[in-house]
C-alpha cells in the first residue's frame, strides 16, 4: 500500500500511509483505538475505497472497488465482528458468494473444506449451525471461508479479542503453519505480548499515520508502547488492598431460564465487599451478560435472591432501585445499544439517567452540560465538542463517556462488562485507574473481563463462570492464567474454594 | 362440507399464493415491501385493460406482471439505491397503486372478459393425477394459472434451498454485510428479487381481475395484499408452507358464501371479517411463540451502506 489516505467527513482516518508485506511473513499493525488500523485494512478488503493512494499485489496495481475484487486478488479478511450467518451451517457460510455451478453441491464443498482442514490442522463440523458454535469455532469458520477462496494474503482484525488463552494458542499455531505454506499474514492488534510472540515485523499507527516500522526481534514492549501513545507510559496496574469486610452485594442461588427454555444461570451465589473488585472470567456466553442484567434489575425471569446492603432488590426495576437511593451503575457490554443513545450528543446522553427528576415540562440542560464538560476533562475524551453525536466518536472515547456518566452519579456498586474491550492501552489504563479510584472510595465492583492478565492484576478475587454455573472462585494474587484457562473450559482444578 | 368447497378454496387461495411468494422472495433479499396491495392493483388493472384491448391472454398476463414489476422498480430505486425507509416506501407504493388502478379503471366498470379468454383460463383435468379420488378433484381439476401457482411454489423452494444463487440470496437477507464481504453483489440481488416479487404480485392481481371475478370492479384486491404480507410470517419464509397457508386462507375467504346455504345465524359481516381476524390472531401467536424458530431474515428492513461505521 502506497501513500494511502482516507477521510470520513472532517476526520482524517488514514494520512499518507505506506507499508508492504512479504509472503511467508506475519506482519502486525499496532495502534491505539481510532488510530486507523481497521480503516486501513478495510481498504484492502474492498469495504472502503481510499481517497488517494495505490494498492499493489504481486507488484500489480489494483483498484479494489468491492469485496469481490479483493477476494479475486487473493486477499482474505477476517473481521473483528464476525461476518457470519447464524442460521446457516458452517459449510453454507463458507460457500456463499462462490461460483460453483448452478446447484449447490454439498458433497463437493464438503470435500474441499475437509481438504483444507487436514492441510492446516483445523477441526470443524461442516454441518453445525453457526449459532450453536463457540467463538473459537466461529473464528475457524471465518478463517476457512478465506482459505476456501484461495486467499494467500490474510488479514485478521483483532483476532484474539474474544478467545481463551488455549484458543489463542491454537490460532497462533495455525497462523504459523500458514506462514510456512507461504501466506502473507497481517494481524491487527493492540495486545503487545501477541505482537512480540508471533509477528516478524510490526508497524505502529498513531492518529492515522505510521509512527514507525520495526523488526519484532529488535524491539521491546516498552518501545512499542511509547511509539503508540507518543509518550512513555507505565504498564503496571495497581491493586490497592481491600479495606472493608462489609458485604455490599450478595447473590444467593440465582437462576435464570430464557425464552428458549435454556438455562442461562444455574444457582449462582457469591458476594462482593465494599471496596472490592470481583472479577468474572469465562468464555463469552457463559452467563456473564445475564448475571449483570439480573443485578441491574433488567432481567425479570430470574429466581433467587440479590441482596444489596442487606436489602432484597431481586424484583425491582432499575428505576425502582434508583429511587430507593441505591446506586448501582452498569457499564454494559453493548455500549451503543444499551449504554448510550448513539445519535444523541454527549449532553443528552448525560441527561438520560435523571432527566425525570427535574421539575416542569422543559428540560434544563445546563447541569448536564457542565457534567459533560467535566467528564470530557476528567477522562480526556477526544471529541470535537460536547454536542457531537456519540456514535461518531471512536470506541475508546465512547467508553469513556459512558464510564464518566456512570461514575459521575457517585455509585455504591459498579457492574462493568468488558469495559476496555477494543480500547487501546492508554485508554484502558485510564479506565483501570478510574476503577481503582472508585474502589478506594468504597465502591463494590463486579468486573466482567476477558483479558486474563488484566483480571489477574486488577481484581481481588476472580470467579469463573461456565455454562451459567460458577466453577470456582480464586484469589487473584495467587492464581495463574493456566489455572483460569482450564476452569473457563469447565474443568475444576485443585485448590479452588467454591464460595466464601 | 362438500368437495367443491375445497376446490373453490384452492381457486381463492391462488392470488394469495402468488402474492405471498412474491413478498417472500423480496423479503429473502432483506427488503420489506409493503406495497403488495398496490402492485396487485396495478397488475389487476393493466391485465384487465390489456385483455379488453388485445384479447390475448399471454399479453394480458405479461402486461400485468410488468405493471407489478414497475411498481417494484419504484420501490427498489427508493430503498436500495437511495436507501429510503422501506416501510414508508412500501406504504407509498400501495397508495400509488390504488390510485393508479382507480384512474386506469375509469370506465371499465361492468366490462367483462371476452369468452375466448375465459376458455383459456378454464379448468382442465391433469391426466392420472386428476383421477385420484378427492385429491384429484380438489387440486388437479383446475385452471392453468392454479397449476402455475403450484409449480411456482416448488420452483421457489428448490431455488432457495438447492441452488448456489438461492444460498447467496438467503445470505443477503440474513446478514447483508457478511454477504457483501463474501463478494456477493448485494444490490443486484436485492433489485432482481424485488422485481421478481413485483412480477408475482402483478400476476396475483391479474388472477383476480381476469379469472377470479372476471370482470372489473373497483379495489378488486380487497386487502388481500395485506393478508399476503402477514402470511409470509405465517409461512415462516418457507415457499413450501406457502401452499398450505394460501389455500387455508383461500378457504376462509369463501367460507362466507358457503355458509349461507346452512341455517347459521351469524352476521355476514362477522364472516367477512374471518380472514382478517385470523390474520391478526396468527400474527399474535407467531410473535408470542418461541423466539428462534422460523424467524425472519435477520437483515429484513435494514438499509445497507457498505462504508457505514
Amino acid at each position: 500500500m502506497v501513500n494511502i489516505s482516507k477521510s470520513f467527513g472532517d476526520v482524517k482516518a488514514n494520512d499518507n500511509i505506506s507499508f508492504s508485506v512479504n509472503y511467508g511473513e506475519i506482519y502486525s499493525l499496532l495502534g491505539e483505538n481510532g488510530a486507523g488500523k481497521s480503516t486501513l485494512v478495510n481498504m484492502l478488503s474492498g469495504i472502503y475505497t481510499p481517497d488517494s493512494g495505490d494498492i499493489y499485489v504481486h507488484g500489480e496495481r489494483l483498484r479494489l472497488a468491492s469485496p469481490a475484487d479483493s477476494i479475486s486478488s487473493g486477499i482474505g479478511m477476517i473481521h473483528q465482528h464476525f461476518k457470519l450467518i447464524n442460521v446457516m451451517t458452517a459449510m453454507e457460510n463458507i460457500a456463499i458468494g462462490q461460483e460453483h455451478g448452478f446447484l449447490f453441491r454439498k458433497k463437493k464443498v464438503k470435500d474441499k473444506i475437509e481438504d483444507i482442514c487436514s492441510r492446516y490442522g483445523f477441526r470443524l463440523e461442516p454441518e453445525k449451525l453457526v449459532r450453536d458454535m463457540s467463538v473459537g469455532e466461529k473464528q475457524t469458520v471465518e478463517i476457512l471461508k478465506v482459505l476456501y477462496r484461495g486467499a494467500d494474503i490474510l488479514i485478521l482484525d483483532e483476532p484474539t479479542a474474544v478467545l481463551t488463552p488455549q484458543e489463542t494458542e491454537r490460532l497462533f499455531d495455525i497462523l504459523l503453519r500458514m506462514k510456512e505454506q507461504g501466506c502473507a499474514i497481517i494481524i491487527i492488534t493492540h495486545k503487545l505480548h501477541e505482537v512480540m510472540e508471533i509477528s516478524d515485523r510490526v508497524s505502529v499507527l498513531r492518529r492515522g499515520e505510521i509512527a514507525g516500522t520495526v523488526n519484532t526481534q529488535e524491539t521491546s514492549p516498552m518501545e512499542l508502547t511509547s511509539m503508540m501513545v507518543g509518550k512513555k507510559v507505565t504498564l503496571s496496574i495497581e491493586r490497592p488492598p481491600v479495606k472493608s469486610d462489609d458485604i455490599m452485594l450478595e447473590v444467593r442461588d440465582l437462576s435464570l431460564i430464557d425464552r428458549d427454555s435454556i438455562k442461562k444461570l444455574d444457582r449462582v451465589s457469591f458476594s462482593v465487599r465494599a471496596g472490592e473488585i470481583l472479577g468474572v472470567a469465562g468464555v463469552a456466553g457463559s452467563g456473564q451478560k445475564e448475571l449483570c442484567e439480573s443485578i441491574q434489575g433488567l432481567e425479570r425471569r430470574k429466581r433467587g435472591g440479590i441482596l444489596f446492603k442487606g436489602e432484597n432488590i431481586s424484583h425491582l426495576t432499575p428505576r425502582a432501585i434508583f429511587e430507593k437511593g441505591l446506586r448501582i451503575s452498569f457499564i454494559p457490554e453493548d455500549r451503543l445499544g444499551m449504554g448510550l443513545v448513539p445519535t444523541m450528543d454527549l449532553v443528552d446522553n448525560v441527561i438520560l439517567k435523571d432527566y425525570y427528576l427535574q421539575k416542569g415540562i422543559f428540560l434544563d440542560r445546563e447541569p448536564a452540560r457542565q457534567r459533560a464538560e467535566h467528564i470530557v476533562k476528567m477522562l480526556n475524551v477526544h471529541t470535537p465538542s460536547i454536542y457531537h453525536p456519540v456514535n461518531k466518536l471512536s470506541g475508546g472515547n465512547i467508553q469513556k463517556v459512558l464510564l464518566g456518566r456512570e461514575i459521575d452519579s457517585a455509585p455504591d456498586f459498579l457492574v462493568t462488562a468488558y469495559p476496555t474491550r477494543g480500547l487501546d492501552i492508554g485508554s484502558a489504563h485510564l479506565i483501570y485507574d478510574e476503577l481503582n479510584r472508585q474502589k478506594e472510595r468504597g465502591v463494590g465492583i463486579l468486573y466482567v473481563g476477558e483479558d486474563l492478565n488484566i483480571l489477574l492484576s486488577l481484581c481481588d478475587r476472580i470467579m469463573v463462570m461456565f455454562e451459567g454455573r460458577i466453577i470456582g472462585t480464586v484469589d487473584a494474587a495467587t492464581a495463574t492464567k493456566e489455572e483460569l484457562g482450564l476452569m473457563m473450559l469447565g474443568e475444576v482444578t485443585g485448590g479452588v474454594n467454591s464460595n466464601d | 362440507m362438500d368437495i367443491s368447497f375445497f376446490t373453490a378454496a384452492v381457486v381463492a387461495g391462488t392470488p394469495l399464493l402468488f402474492a405471498i411468494l412474491g413478498e417472500l422472495m423480496t423479503e429473502k433479499a432483506g427488503q420489506l415491501n409493503l406495497g403488495v396491495e398496490g402492485m396487485m392493483l396495478m397488475g389487476a388493472v393493466v391485465g384487465f385493460k390489456t385483455a379488453l384491448i388485445t384479447g390475448d391472454p399471454f399479453l394480458a398476463l405479461a402486461g400485468a406482471m410488468l405493471a407489478g414489476a414497475l411498481g417494484a422498480l419504484i420501490f427498489g430505486v427508493l430503498t436500495v439505491s437511495l436507501r429510503a425507509n422501506q416501510v414508508v416506501a412500501g406504504l407509498t407504493l400501495t397508495i400509488f397503486g390504488t390510485g393508479f388502478s382507480s384512474f386506469m379503471g375509469q370506465g371499465l366498470m361492468g366490462e367483462v372478459i371476452p369468452e375466448s379468454m375465459k376458455l383459456f383460463f378454464a379448468d382442465f383435468k391433469i391426466p392420472l393425477l386428476g383421477d385420484i379420488p378427492v385429491i384429484g378433484q380438489i387440486f388437479f381439476n383446475q385452471g392453468m394459472l392454479v397449476y402455475t401457482g403450484y409449480i411456482a411454489a416448488i420452483v421457489a423452494g428448490l431455488y432457495l434451498y438447492r441452488t448456489s444463487i438461492g444460498l447467496n440470496l438467503r445470505s443477503v437477507g440474513e446478514n447483508t454485510a457478511a454477504a457483501d464481504a463474501a463478494g456477493i453483489k448485494v444490490s443486484r440481488y436485492k433489485y432482481i428479487h424485488i422485481l421478481i416479487g413485483g412480477l408475482l404480485c402483478g400476476l396475483a392481481g391479474a388472477y383476480l381481475s381476469l379469472v377470479y371475478i372476471p370482470s372489473w370492479q373497483e379495489n378488486v384486491t380487497a386487502g388481500r395484499g395485506w393478508i399476503a404480507v402477514a402470511l409470509v410470517i405465517f409461512c415462516r419464509w418457507n415457499p413450501y408452507r406457502v401452499l398450505a397457508g394460501a389455500f387455508l386462507f383461500g378457504g376462509l375467504d369463501i367460507i362466507g358464501f358457503r355458509i349461507q346455504k346452512y341455517d347459521f345465524h351469524i352476521s355476514q359481516y362477522m364472516i367477512d371479517m374471518l380472514p382478517y381476524l385470523v390474520t391478526i390472531i396468527i400474527l399474535i401467536l407467531v410473535s408470542a411463540g418461541k423466539s428462534s424458530a422460523g424467524s425472519p431474515p435477520a437483515s429484513l428492513g435494514e438499509s445497507y451502506f457498505r462504508e457505514e461505521r
